[in-house]
């Protein structure tokens, strides 16, 4: 059961780094989402794996299980499920507005940006 | 308990639904209660400074649930004084913003701008380190909208960039939360101090990997070296008066960084001794020296000033890796001056970007260029440290303290360098933007190059007061700083005092006698 679960954790996370190193925003994205999962599995066992156990302590039950993993771990879903929300909409406009869906700004050229004076051209060394 | 440390968080909860839902489209009445909610938060925020300043650590329980098993928001002088410096920085560019029009060229400015500073006063305030991730959250989904109002299409593609990069370091976030929660079973940070003060040294390899990971996350928000590289892409394309706003954003990252690894892992917790300040001063002073190279190396003025962030953040680091009462005192000191500072030029940036292009190059004379000109160069005063404002005073605090380690020379040495190297960044963007601009026969030129100007019927457009109002009222904001430097040492020293002396905040959010 840990080897399992320790293993899930290794296996997104691996995946979820090497997507997130990709040129383009939807594996950029895939891969931000699977380290989001990669995370929500590590903050379960952070409250140690225990079976069939209630959340809370009663005198009946022989033991329990630490409900407060359970509780940020919702907080977290939460968040990285609107967070990526958030990034495909903002990574869509973007691919809209400019026709390209790289996650790099070394090609920015300044008759991409559709508007004047406020938008600064990138130089090209930007990260 | 009172209940007044709350109302920083409520209020702009309160009113950014407001503004969506019942408001959403009067832009006047917008500003009307922005304008209104941001100058009430000013007024609550320096009472709780005013409150904070006797040295009494307010503590205030959510729910009533005592610590540690509710959330807690914790005011000492720490947090009273940053809740105070984000409140005063907002109220100008909120004006700012007003008066440029800026919140007409997209929508929500203003939801998103209480947003913003529901999340910036929560994480200063909260004293559970899975809150502040929530506040961190909170200030970063409102900047994401922030960053690209107005859109356009670099804008939104450095967008990207800066979300993705900001996701990632959330995950890191969370990875090391749920570490420390692994070994201590508690995220309360009061608690979180006790229980890693009596944990025996042989179980610590675990909590170690947590304090680490916990600084990288930090250090990305603060922009260190090498984990910087989000910072100059995203505030040099972000509107400039939201850039105005981001210059609080890195100073979340080094005030959770003074927070953590003074009350948690503090310089007297042997097991992680050594751990952060050994590792953060070399990195400091490399974001002070890459800062530096930055801002000789911009070819306009929003990388310029982006990078004399990334600069302005190293020497405060430096500062803070220190880990002593003296420097801590000092970095105190230098964030205000950094905040203000590098907002300042952020607003004179955009208001030569509205005036012709941001390039550092040459281009016919712009109106109000006199008046602009004087505030450029008085904030490259201020962001190089020269005498006589802040910045010099600041940059001394922090060299004055730097006695301590052993390195005192290499950290004078690039002080001293990277401060003339600044110096000579702004004073060519300036040369090249103001004064090259009235050289007479490359003006001719420049002028039989284009086409030649419409004529305009009824002169230039009328100019708002408004926005210069702002850019002064952040000039005044240093020149108070540096007037009244004695003042605001003594608080920033009395500050660092109570951040060393770990045993009040422990025994007040703990409810001890």
């Amino acid at each position: 059961m840990e080897l399992l679960v320790a293993s899930a954790v290794a296996i997104l996370t691996a995946s979820g780094v090497y997507l997130v190193l990709r040129q383009r925003t939807f594996p950029v994205i895939i891969g931000l989402s699977l380290l989001s999962y990669a995370v929500n599995v590590f903050l379960f066992a952070t409250g140690r794996l225990a079976l069939n156990m209630p959340p809370i302590l009663t005198n009946h039950a022989i033991g329990y299980t630490d409900p407060i993993p359970q509780a940020l771990v919702l907080t977290a879903i939460v968040i990285s499920f609107g967070m990526t929300a958030v990034v495909v909409m903002i990574a869509l406009s973007a691919f809209l507005t400019t026709q390209d869906d790289r996650i790099d700004m070394t090609d920015a050229a300044p008759d991409e940006t559709t508007e004047g004076s406020e938008t600064v051209p990138v130089t090209g060394d930007g990260a | 308990m009172t209940h007044w440390i709350i109302l920083p968080i409520v209020l702009p909860a309160i009113l950014a639904p407001f503004f969506i839902m019942v408001i959403r489209h009067h832009l006047d009445l917008q500003r009307i209660f922005s304008v209104a909610g941001t100058l009430a938060l000013v007024a609550i925020t320096l009472g709780l400074m005013g409150q904070a300043s006797t040295g009494e650590i307010e503590v205030y329980e959510l729910g009533d649930w005592p610590a540690p098993f509710g959330i807690v928001l914790v005011l000492d002088r720490l947090s009273a004084l940053m809740i105070a410096l984000t409140t005063v920085l907002a109220l100008a560019v909120l004006l700012y913003v007003i008066g440029t029009d800026w919140d007409k060229r997209g929508q929500h400015f203003h939801v998103l701008f209480q947003f913003q500073l529901m999340g910036l006063l929560g994480a200063f305030l909260t004293g559970d380190a899975f809150n502040l991730f929530v506040f961190f959250e909170v200030l970063l989904i409102a900047s994401y909208g922030l960053m690209i109002h107005g859109g356009g299409g670099t804008r939104l593609r450095a967008g990207v960039q800066y979300v993705v990069y900001n996701l990632l370091g959330s995950t890191l976030f969370l990875f090391a939360l749920g570490t420390l929660y692994a070994v201590t079973g508690t995220l309360n940070m009061a608690d979180l101090a006790e229980r890693v003060a009596a944990l025996p040294a042989d179980e610590t390899a675990l909590l170690r990997v947590g304090a680490v990971l916990l600084l990288l996350v930090f250090a990305i928000k603060a922009a260190v070296l090498p984990l910087h590289f989000w910072l100059p892409a995203s505030y040099a394309n972000a509107p400039m008066p939201v850039a105005a706003l981001f210059a609080i954003m890195t100073k979340v990252g080094a005030y959770s960084i003074i927070r953590m690894y003074t009350l948690v892992f503090g310089p007297d917790v042997a097991i992680t001794h050594g751990l952060v300040g050994d590792w953060l001063l070399p990195a400091a002073l490399l974001t002070l020296a890459a800062g530096t190279i930055g801002v000789l190396g911009s070819r306009d003025i929003a990388r310029l000033v982006a990078f004399s962030a990334i600069g302005s953040m190293g020497t405060l680091l430096i500062a803070i890796s220190l880990f002593t009462p003296q420097a801590t005192g000092a970095a105190l000191y230098y964030v205000i001056h950094s905040t203000l500072a590098t907002a300042m030029m952020f607003l004179v940036a955009d208001l030569i970007v509205e005036r012709r292009k941001g390039t550092i190059s040459y281009a016919p004379p712009m109106p109000q260029s006199g008046l602009i000109s004087t505030l450029f160069f008085i904030g490259a005063i201020a962001l190089a440290g020269m005498p006589p404002l802040s910045g010099f005073i600041g940059k001394l605090l922090v060299m004055d303290a730097a006695w301590v380690v052993s390195q005192v020379w290499l950290i004078w040495g690039v002080i001293l360098v990277t401060s003339l190297i600044v110096m000579i960044g702004f004073a060519r963007a300036g040369s090249l933007i103001f004064w090259k601009s009235h050289d007479a026969a490359l003006a001719q030129a420049l002028v039989e190059e284009r086409k030649p100007p419409e004529p305009s019927d009824e002169g230039p457009p009328p100019v708002s007061a408004l926005p210069f109002v702002a850019v002064f009222a952040l000039l005044a904001g240093l020149v108070a700083l540096t007037v009244f430097a004695g003042p605001v040492t003594d608080y920033t020293a009395a500050t660092a005092g109570q951040l060393f002396d770990r045993t009040d905040y422990i025994d007040a959010v703990l409810k001890r006698p």
